[in-house]
């Protein structure tokens, strides 16, 4: 213990604008898991792959056993001997596992033909280090995921490689899986190998970790033994701030709106997306949703829109039973979706600012026949007057805007529906801190008009201080519901992080 | 402030290139060929050009959505062969003993309704199995192909005039007759083309189609149903494909199975040329009559010059290329100059 593996002095990394990582440290300790922890933006996964060799740092130095060393591509960082499996697998489903353990730097067998018995002799050993006992040949895409994570660290650690990155290795991991994982790592930090381990649940970390580094706005805010610490020290580090109740709010919710009974969504492999859950939103309420990812946040507002056709369960809207299916349906029983992707899901790149704001209302701006220009530039402009959206002409494509102003053309293509329940999924991703505060200012705006809103998030601070109260989604289940005056970080945390 | 004069004088400059090549071409032609455009020619020009502009118009509406339709030159010769089969022996009810013969016009309902049918049965298969556009409509095109061959064994339905007897007669109008000296295929052209222009920019059902093409599933989140509309434009590119059948089989009063054999391609080539986008979101009516008016007066042109068959293949081929080089040059121009503008506002 305690030895240096890999020293990280000084790194620093530019985009342009912003500046991801200022000289940052970062000590990687032989036969220990090391874990890096920050809030979204803090420059975790940039450090990360500047270790992985992804990226290139614009300064600072990577020291190996005291020799500075630079690489510049993941190839290379495997030669010095630093291995990583991304949060998403990066496997060929329709190839054994012995070929993408080789993809890539396949044995030969003379000049042109791979030897595929070698391949397979040399992947049984890999896969018998990690206790995983499945032939080699068997294809990728018969493996659950939690194999496939297991088919991943062979790969990664094939060589070698004797640290190991991991990041977010549980999120798509069923808890049995996870006990799995967890034996391998203690097994490979037996063997001596250091591990990077980033993760947003606490609770996991405390289970194996070793060390602590905590990032904050790019910079090294802390590093310590993970014995000497506890879950409120890392709150208080990663986000700055003593934990506190957020500022109370002038809340004036109406009577009870919607009411979701037994929300259910299976998912492919039997298990659930989203399971058993029941809660109720109130007239101007905001409700918060929040969890980590594939904890089963998009999919709840999914199933509300009509989007995900397999959900069961009750949908009460206004004391009527909603019975329609189809997403269009959905949008007249008075329910609007903001989607997570902007760019994948929210607008139509080849159609200009107006033609996007009217898309879902189309009908209301119709007569018989034909589209009333008059009555759809009325629209568009009330809305553009209404959310303060900066444009220099409605005909203008929507490309030309800023993310901050795209997304509350979106705000007003959902208002154009005139829904009763908006549902907003992470609706201040990619869009400046200016732009957030206005749109923070337009969802209290729209709850004074009686409006419910739901609105899914990743960012901690944003659901400590805009809902009136927060679910906490774990794995599909509903694991917390707080009221505005009970939010903590650590409350928020530890219920998105428990089993 | 002058960006949005700015942008639409560019745009106007895109949708007038293939304008200009078309009254290049038009010039060429006439001091090259002096009976190019003469009173005599121009009619069968403007026939010529009708049949693809109408097949490719009904196409665009697809090609708007992202799909593509390779069973319409399949479908011009079975609904020609359908016409072609009720004119000449009526519908041989042979288990009742006796054979019934439709008016013209029914002729015609029945023909385009079968259009209608293939398309809707192309959407489907394409929207409820997931299966790519192109696959459905090349295998449809062979089962079309496949039962205009079968209708009369391969055979010619010859001399469609009709019979007073059977009250079948009137059929070769719709190819040969004229209003005020025109021919009746170019005011059919002229009529869809003004209803297609209203269907696709002042209708809700256009707007959505140009939607579906440009993002798919934030259309479908918006509540278009994406189901509905795909199967309208495959029902449109079918619609007109029979319609395109009946004028062609009329002109020459004869309905062969082999009729229509690679109009799709051209009628391809028309859209692609007037500055439709194969990724769908991008396209217009307009410029899929240009780019069929082009299309139309290089072949003609070239034939009146007396270029070789062969060589006129070629020319055709580089012209559709260049065409689509084009559109990616100047997409890109207006991207770096989005781009430019972008960094110079932040």
């Amino acid at each position: 213990m305690d030895e240096p593996v890999l020293e990280a002095r000084g790194i620093t990394k530019k985009y342009p604008g912003t500046t991801a990582l200022d000289r940052v440290d970062f000590t990687v300790y032989k036969g220990a898991v090391n874990v890096l922890v920050g809030e979204n933006g803090a420059g975790k996964s940039t450090l990360m792959k500047i270790l992985a060799g992804v990226e290139r740092a614009t300064a600072g130095t990577i020291y190996r056993k005291g020799q500075a060393i630079s690489y510049s591509s993941p190839f290379e960082a495997r030669n010095h001997g630093v291995g990583i499996v991304f949060q998403e697998l990066n496997l060929v489903p329709n190839l054994s596992i012995a070929e993408n353990i080789f993809m890539a730097r396949e044995m030969k067998k003379g000049r042109f033909s791979v030897d595929l018995a070698k391949q397979e002799e040399e992947a049984a050993k890999a896969l018998a280090r990690l206790q995983f006992d499945v032939s080699p040949a068997t294809l990728v895409g018969n493996l659950g995921i939690g194999q496939q994570q297991i088919v991943e660290l062979a790969k990664a650690l094939y060589g070698d490689v004797d640290i190991l990155i991991m990041d977010e290795p549980t999120s798509a991991l069923s808890e049995q899986e996870v006990k799995v994982l967890f034996t391998i790592i203690n097994d490979l930090k037996a063997a001596g190998t250091a591990i990077i381990y980033i993760s947003h649940r606490f609770e996991e970390i405390f289970e194996i970790g070793d060390y602590i580094t905590v990032l904050r706005d790019g910079k090294l805010i802390s590093t310590a033994k993970i014995k000497d610490i506890d879950i409120h020290w890392v709150v208080r580090e990663m986000t700055g701030e003593e934990e506190k109740p957020p500022p109370p709010r002038d809340k004036r919710t109406g009577k009870v709106m919607l009411e979701v009974n037994h929300l259910t969504l299976p998912n492919d492999t039997g298990g659930f997306k989203v399971n058993d859950v029941s809660f109720t939103l109130r007239e101007g309420e905001i409700l918060g949703i929040y969890g980590l990812m594939g904890a089963g946040r998009t999919e709840i507002l999914e199933c509300l829109i009509g989007a995900q056709p397999d959900a069961r369960g009750e949908i009460v809207l206004g004391g009527r039973k909603v019975v329609s299916t189809r997403i269009d349906q959905r949008i007249r029983d008075g329910f609007s979706l903001i989607p997570e992707d902007r760019k994948q899901q929210g607008i139509v790149q080849t159609f200009s600012i107006a033609d996007n704001m009217t898309l879902a209302s189309l009908p209301r701006f119709s007569g018989r026949f034909s589209i009333s220009t008059a009555k759809e530039n009325e629209a568009v402009d009330r809305m553009i007057r209404e959310l303060f959206i900066k444009i220099g002409s409605k005909k203008h494509s929507i490309t030309s805007l800023s993310g901050g102003n795209q997304q509350k053309v979106i705000v007003g293509k959902n208002l154009l529906t005139n829904p009763r329940v908006l549902l907003m999924d992470e609706p201040t991703r990619g869009i400046d801190v200016g732009a957030k505060k206005e749109m923070f200012d337009i969802i209290r705006r729209l709850t004074d008009a009686g409006l419910g809103i739901i609105m899914v998030s990743s960012e901690l601070k944003e659901m400590l201080t805009i809902p009136d109260r927060v679910l906490v989604l774990n794995k599909g289940r509903l694991t917390g519901e707080f009221e505005r005056e009970e939010l903590t970080q650590a409350r928020l945390l530890m219920a998105s992080g428990t089993k | 402030m002058d960006s949005p004069k700015r942008a639409s004088s560019l745009n106007l400059l895109i949708q007038l290139r293939t304008f200009g090549v078309l009254i290049l071409l038009l010039v060429f032609f006439s001091i090259m060929a002096p009976n190019f455009l003469t009173a005599g020619n121009v009619p069968i020009l403007a026939k010529h050009i009708a049949v693809n502009a109408i097949l490719a118009m009904g196409l665009v509406f697809v090609l708007l959505t992202g799909g593509i339709d390779l069973s319409i030159g399949s479908v011009v010769g079975l609904a020609g062969m359908i016409a072609g089969g009720l004119i000449y022996e009526g519908l041989d009810l042979g288990f009742l003993g006796y054979t019934i013969y439709f008016s013209v016009p029914a002729i015609l309902v029945i023909s385009l309704l079968m259009g209608l049918l293939i398309g809707m049965v192309n959407g489907w298969i394409i929207t409820k199995f997931s299966v790519a556009p192109f696959i459905v409509t090349l295998g449809m095109m062979y089962i079309a192909r496949g039962f205009a061959l079968l209708r009369s064994n391969g055979q010619t339905f010859p001399n469609l005039q009709g019979s007073a007897e059977h009250n079948t007669t009137g059929f070769p109008i719709l190819g040969a007759g004229r209003i005020l000296d025109i021919p009746l295929s170019v005011w059919i052209t002229a009529a869809l083309a003004i209803f297609f222009i209203y269907l696709a920019k002042r209708m809700p059902f256009g707007r959505h189609v140009y939607a579906v093409g440009g993002n798919e599933t934030a259309s479908r989140l918006s509540g278009i149903n994406v189901v509905r509309v795909k199967i309208w434009v495959y029902m449109i590119s079918g619609f007109t494909a029979a319609l395109v059948g009946l004028i062609v089989t009329s002109e020459l009063v004869a309905a062969h199975p082999a009729t229509g054999v690679s109009y799709e391609m051209n009628a391809i080539a028309a859209a692609v040329l007037g500055g439709t986008s194969l990724a769908g979101g991008r396209g217009s009516i307009g410029g899929t009559i240009v780019g069929a008016c082009t299309i139309g007066v290089l072949n003609d042109g070239m034939v009146m010059m007396g270029v070789s068959e062969f060589w006129q293949t070629v020319i055709k081929g580089v012209v559709i290329i260049a065409a689509a080089v084009l559109d990616q040059v100047q997409a890109e121009l207006q991207r770096k100059s989005a781009m430019a503008k972008l960094e110079k506002g932040s």
